[in-house]
């Protein structure tokens, strides 16, 4: 368990900027997410950690020690890889072992024959096969271990490649994308198995995705990456709730926010106190789904009407058109409440705490600047 | 009427889905026609005939031929020179195999790394394929002379005395077997080539995580095991060229000195065009082909069963 430090770490590809000065502190034990689109360099970041690619700029210290000149084995870093990275001719268990014998055994020890001669490798074999069958029985795939990987589920092939990772008690783990070839399932399933994981083995995680909601449920903070740079840290709450970005707010959350364009605004500022607070030019403003409630057009607020209903079962999705507006305006409503009909009219009221503010490149205005909370 | 219609219609659906409608069945030979009389035509009635003459006495250009069972082929079992040839083959292939395919692995990893320079020592090593291998001999010929050859010069300068390699009972299978690995080597490089390009970068930045320091750990980890399908290729692909032996020993040595160089098809060949006993020469064939056969048959189960394990 150590600190990872970030520190103005620079990349690029060719020409092409890749990473445009990181500044990142990851806390000893702390589920760090790393997320954004794809394409916005976070895997790049994860791999400059590990060692396998070299920063431009900048510098990684773990454990407050700096490390940009040793190669990624001598970092003691684990990594979990995207297609999982088995050996596809070694079992289970000779995979979860390999950290191991990698470095406890000399070349010679290693030989296929000859290795196993002297009592030291052997003693050591022993030693590593202990270890490789209590990581593989804390991971359930303890019964597996005599099967190749080619004969595993995707499920169970992450199982491994995690089994490998933790065999050796990492300062830390490096996980890019570790479940995006799952199903949606087994995704669900393994987000929590991760998590739980991770309170188990306290470890520091860093953890690569581009899907918001395994950064959501997973990670204790989460810094969110756009074209190489870092634009928000900080716990999935605070991201979510308060933004500091409006690609942040559009990226963060199922269903997407809301975001009411100049006329949509006046229409719902019209219902604040003083509707003078958004004359701010090229405001727009932003709400969750669940910020929103729909009341009778007549009551006023932003008018629009059903397009869509979406039953998820526990929440119902309402799809309104606004005129003037391309995207329809998702509000999240009781599936028990009085049922609506598809083109009826209905106006859509947000409490002014619940509106988020942003100037026209997309930086959030706070309080001050908008007097919407005076 | 609708009646008969509908049962006639449902008995005749189970029927069609199992066994195909005659029409298909006709188009369907009419399709495979063209390729199953060229297979007829130039492999399996040539096979035949010669299966058929290793049975005979027939002498090239002979009016009349009798059958003489199996005579051919014990003749064969007590020929000195025939197991000579055997050997020799063998001999030829062990070196040509192990020296092709190692040279062609380790030439194909210092390559691994592409660059420019890549690319042109590519088709430089890839040059000797593609040449004629007749020509290559003659120059191969010039360079080994006994006298004014470029690689006696060469060792003379460094205090050798000159050897006459292909007149050479000791040294000329060697030197055949030397224009062998670099007739075959670039073949079996750019295979290779081919191999490690498919090995997914992910599991080289695995074993390097693993802590595989050394170029050699990360071979065994990850290179070597992954090209094992390639390699099988190779070697048996390798195997069979170096069985089929002719071009040089035709060229350099006729088989000699003293059926030093005598391999399987240039006794075939010796037997058959300049002995005319076109009989005999069609048992050897007969016995090359089903080496060949056997060799193949070996590389597909092989094969079969690492997919299956």
């Amino acid at each position: 368990m150590s600190r990872i430090d970030i520190d103005g770490i620079a990349k690029s590809f060719g020409r092409r900027p890749v990473l445009k000065g990181i500044e990142l502190a990851i806390a000893p034990g702390e589920f760090m997410a790393l997320v954004g689109p794809s394409g916005c360099g976070k895997s790049t970041l994860l791999r400059i950690i590990a060692g396998l690619e070299r920063e431009d700029e900048g510098s990684i210290r773990l454990a407050g020690k700096p490390v940009d000149h040793l190669p990624a084995r001598d970092r003691d870093l684990a990594m979990v890889f995207q297609s999982y990275a088995l050996y596809p001719h070694l079992t289970v268990a000779e995979n979860v072992a390999v950290p191991l014998t990698m470095r406890r055994l000399t070349t010679a020890e290693r030989l296929p024959v000859f290795g196993r001669l002297s009592s030291r490798s052997r003693a050591i074999r022993r030693e590593i096969d202990a270890e490789v069958a209590q990581a593989c029985a804390m991971l359930g795939i303890g019964d597996l271990a005599d099967r190749k990987p080619g004969q595993l589920s995707g499920g169970q092939r992450q199982r491994v490649a995690l089994g490998r990772a933790m065999v050796r008690a990492p300062k830390a783990f490096l996980m890019d994308e570790p479940l995006s070839n799952l199903d949606a399932k087994l995704r669900v399933e393994m987000r929590s198995e991760i998590a739980r994981l991770h309170r188990r083995l306290e470890t520091t995680f860093v953890y690569v995705t581009h899907d918001q909601a395994e950064a959501m449920t997973m990670a204790d903070r989460i810094a969110v990456m756009m074209d190489g740079q870092l634009i928000q840290v900080g716990s999935p709450e605070e991201i979510y709730a308060d933004p500091s970005d409006l690609r942040v707010a559009e990226f963060i959350g199922s269903p997407k926010i809301n975001v009411a364009g100049a006329d949509a605004a006046r229409a719902l500022a019209a219902r604040l106190d003083d509707p003078a607070r958004a004359q701010v030019p090229g405001l727009r403003l932003a709400f969750r789904a669940e910020a929103a409630t729909l009341v009778d057009p007549a009551e006023g607020g932003l008018v629009g009407q059903v397009v869509h209903l979406e039953n998820l079962g526990a929440d119902l999705h309402v799809h309104l058109a606004i005129e003037g507006q391309a995207e329809p305006i998702i509000v999240r409503r009781d599936p028990h409440a009085p049922r609506l009909r598809l083109e009826e009219r209905c106006g859509i009221v947000v409490p002014p705490e619940r509106l988020l503010a942003f100037d026209t490149s997309g930086l959030r205005l706070r309080a001050p600047q908008m007097r919407i909370a005076a | 009427m609708t009646n008969a219609v509908l049962t006639s219609g449902t008995s005749t659906l189970p029927s069609t889905s199992k066994r195909r409608r005659p029409h298909e069945e006709v188009a369907s030979w009419f399709l495979v026609a063209p390729a199953a009389s060229l297979i007829l035509l130039l492999l399996i009635m040539p096979l035949a005939a010669v299966l058929g003459l290793s049975f005979t006495d027939y002498q090239l250009g002979a009016r009349a031929w009798s059958y003489v069972g199996a005579a051919n082929y014990a003749a064969l079992a007590n020929d000195p020179v025939f197991w000579r040839s055997v050997g020799n083959t063998a001999t030829y292939a062990a070196i040509v195999v192990l020296g092709s395919t190692g040279l062609g692995l380790g030439v194909a990893l210092m390559l691994g790394r592409s660059s420019l320079l890549t690319q042109v020592w590519r088709t430089v090593f890839f040059l000797p394929v593609m040449g004629s291998l007749i020509a290559m001999a003659i120059v191969w010929e010039f360079m080994l002379h006994p006298t004014f050859g470029l690689i006696n010069a060469a060792l003379g300068l460094v205090g050798f005395a000159p050897v006459n390699w292909l007149q050479n009972g000791d040294t000329a299978l060697g030197v055949l077997a030397v224009i062998g690995i670099w007739q075959q080597f670039g073949f079996n490089m750019v295979l290779f080539l081919a191999g490690l390009s498919g090995i997914p970068q992910s599991l080289h930045d695995a074993a390097e995580m693993d802590g595989a320091a050394l170029a050699w750990d990360r071979f065994q980890l990850v290179t070597w095991p992954l090209l094992a399908p390639v390699t099988l290729f190779v070697v048996v692909i390798s195997t069979i060229r170096s069985f089929q032996v002719f071009d040089t020993v035709h060229a350099l040595t006729k088989g000699g000195p003293n059926k030093a160089t005598e391999v399987l098809l240039y006794t075939m060949y010796a037997e058959g065009f300049e002995f005319f006993r076109t009989g005999y020469a069609a048992a050897i064939a007969v016995v090359f082909v089903t080496a060949m056969l056997l060799l193949t048959l070996a590389k597909v189960f092989i094969a079969e069963k690492r997919i299956h394990s």
